[in-house]
């Protein structure tokens, strides 16, 4: 039996008067892909957002490794460094090359040498395939290469936890599948990683867990087969039905 | 046709007199610029990134009374040196402290003071500069190194400044240029820079119309210095629009074993 790693209890956050998640509870086990699905506004990415501290949650816990962060005064940068994030507009630093925005964050987060870090980003960009690009500008990469340097930088500062908000939405057709491929290698190496996605098949082939947002509640949550093939709630059957219609 | 050389003849005259002493305050002049606009600079840069620290509801009374403060304080600064001009700024600094401290405290050199009065000066303008700077820059990319753990420090330090201060390069060479012209009050402290020279000059000789000539190509000729300097290291700063493939693309292309590249990618 796998450990909880991430503990979300009660969570809720409004913007204004209007509630984006109400009461939200899930967990996250080490070494699962949870895949977070549900219709555009339903809180996913709001979701992704509080667990990571970009956005202040107005109630509930979030506990890492059993120590919840979201309380008042918690210092978010460390807890960060062990949590990656990936982000649907990539977000990299425009003015650093490929290397140096897989290096900068080993090199003052984790305080590693200059040249640890270099042969670590190395090998974190070879993995996504971006090795010969490491002289390169983000603006001169295209979308799915900018993402995977994007992932690299997660992976080089070895976080324990990897977030994803849509890292595929941004990106053309054509380079849909080049992410999705490096995504899936992690998963088999056991990365333990949160994915919003509206990527249907990669949520049924590659998560242990699937979580199905509707209107800023998680409306039904479990294994793959049982969301995709025997989804017991009438909102989870009309969202995938709309989807395979298109 | 005469006049001009009239002109000419009293030009290189005085120059033959005094040429060393407008020489020595173009120095001058330059120097209190150069410096005074740097740490100008600095001012605004730490005042950007003041002004920009992020408050959450969640962050203790205390954080939040302060940060609050700290908007306040940076705010009155601007406003009151960006609204004042910079002759009295000086006046009142210059007499101001051994006024209060009944003359237990004086400027020691006039360089002291003219280059702190200059500096808080330009500090006012580059404040707002910066912080416009700050906010062209979009937002993901300070997410993204929030992401990675970095704090706000780092973040400015390694990822906003520097692209803000490409941004404003334009302004900040403005405020150099301003600063070069704007200097020439800073005789009412009777700091000798190039404009002081042409008051000392014509004071003994009345060759005004000569003098003035002078000095509006002294001044003219420094600026135009300064604005192909900047021109310059703004280039520099885009850096190489095209880079090298150290191999193929392990995914896209064909598979292949990859080493590593030179040295060249550090910084
Ligand atoms: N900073 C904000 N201020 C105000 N409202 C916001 C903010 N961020 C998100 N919202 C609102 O919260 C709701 C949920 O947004 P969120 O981005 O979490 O949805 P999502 O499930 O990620 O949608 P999508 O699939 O389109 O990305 C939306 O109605 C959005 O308008
Ligand atoms: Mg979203």
């Amino acid at each position: 039996m796998a450990e909880t790693i991430l503990e979300v209890r009660h969570l809720s956050k409004s913007f204004g008067s209007q509630t984006v998640l109400r009461d939200v509870d899930f967990s996250v086990r080490t070494g699962d892909v949870t895949s977070i699905i549900g219709a555009s506004g339903s809180g996913k990415s709001t979701l992704l957002r509080c667990i990571n501290l970009l956005e202040t949650p107005d109630s509930g816990e979030i506990l890492f490794r059993g120590e919840n962060v979201a309380r008042p005064g918690f210092s978010a940068p460390a807890y960060r460094a062990k949590v990656g994030m990936v982000f649907q507009s990539f977000n990299l630093f425009n003015n650093m090359t490929v290397l140096e925005n897989c290096v900068v964050g080993q090199v003052r987060v984790l305080r590693r040498s200059r040249e640890q870090a270099r042969a670590n980003a190395l090998r974190y960009l070879d993995r996504v395939g971006m090795a010969p690009y490491v002289n390169a500008r983000p603006r001169q990469l295209s979308g799915g290469q900018k993402q995977r340097v994007a992932i690299a930088r997660a992976l080089a500062m070895e976080p324990e936890l990897l977030l994803f908000d849509e890292p595929t939405s941004a990106l053309d057709p054509e380079m849909v599948g080049e992410v999705l491929s490096v995504m899936r290698a992690l998963a088999a190496e056991g990365m333990t990683m949160l994915v919003v996605t509206h990527e249907m098949a990669f949520a049924r082939d590659v998560s242990r867990r699937v979580v199905f947002m509707d209107k800023g509640v998680i409306c039904e949550q479990g294994s793959p087969e049982a969301i995709f093939s025997d989804p017991q709630r009438e909102e989870t059957r009309s969202f995938l039905a709309r989807f395979r219609q298109s | 046709m005469d006049k001009l050389l009239k002109l000419g003849r009293d030009v290189s005259l005085l120059w033959r007199g005094y040429g060393a002493s407008y020489l020595g305050g173009i120095k001058n002049t330059l120097l209190l610029a150069l410096v005074a606009t740097a740490i100008g600079c600095v001012i605004g840069l730490v005042c950007g990134i003041l002004q920009t620290i992020p408050c959450a509801k969640t962050d203790r009374p205390f954080k939040r009374f302060f940060l609050g403060l700290i908007r306040v304080l940076v705010r009155v600064y601007v406003e009151v040196f960006r609204g004042t001009p910079m002759v009295l700024q000086a006046v009142f600094i210059f007499y101001g402290l051994p006024y209060f401290t009944d003359n237990a405290m004086r400027f020691s050199s006039v360089w002291a003071a003219a280059i702190l009065i200059v500096s808080i000066n330009t500090g006012a303008y580059m404040a707002e500069s910066v912080r416009g700077g700050i906010l062209s820059i979009d937002p993901g990319q300070t997410e993204g190194a929030k992401a990675i753990g970095m704090t706000h420090v780092q973040t400015m330090t390694s990822v906003i400044l520097p692209q803000a201060l490409r941004n404003i390069m334009p302004q900040i060479g403005n405020n150099f240029i301003i600063n070069v012209k704007d200097t020439s009050v800073m005789f009412i402290i009777s700091f000798t820079e190039f404009f002081a020279f042409h008051r000392y000059i014509t004071g003994v000789n009345n060759m005004y119309f000569p003098s003035a000539a002078i000095e509006m190509l002294g001044y003219l000729c420094m600026t135009l210095a300064a604005s192909f300097l900047l021109r310059w290291i703004e280039r520099r700063m885009d850096g190489s629009s095209s880079y090298e493939l150290v191999q193929q693309d392990a995914l896209t292309m064909t598979a292949g074993t990859w080493s590593l590249p030179d040295a060249k990618g550090g910084r």
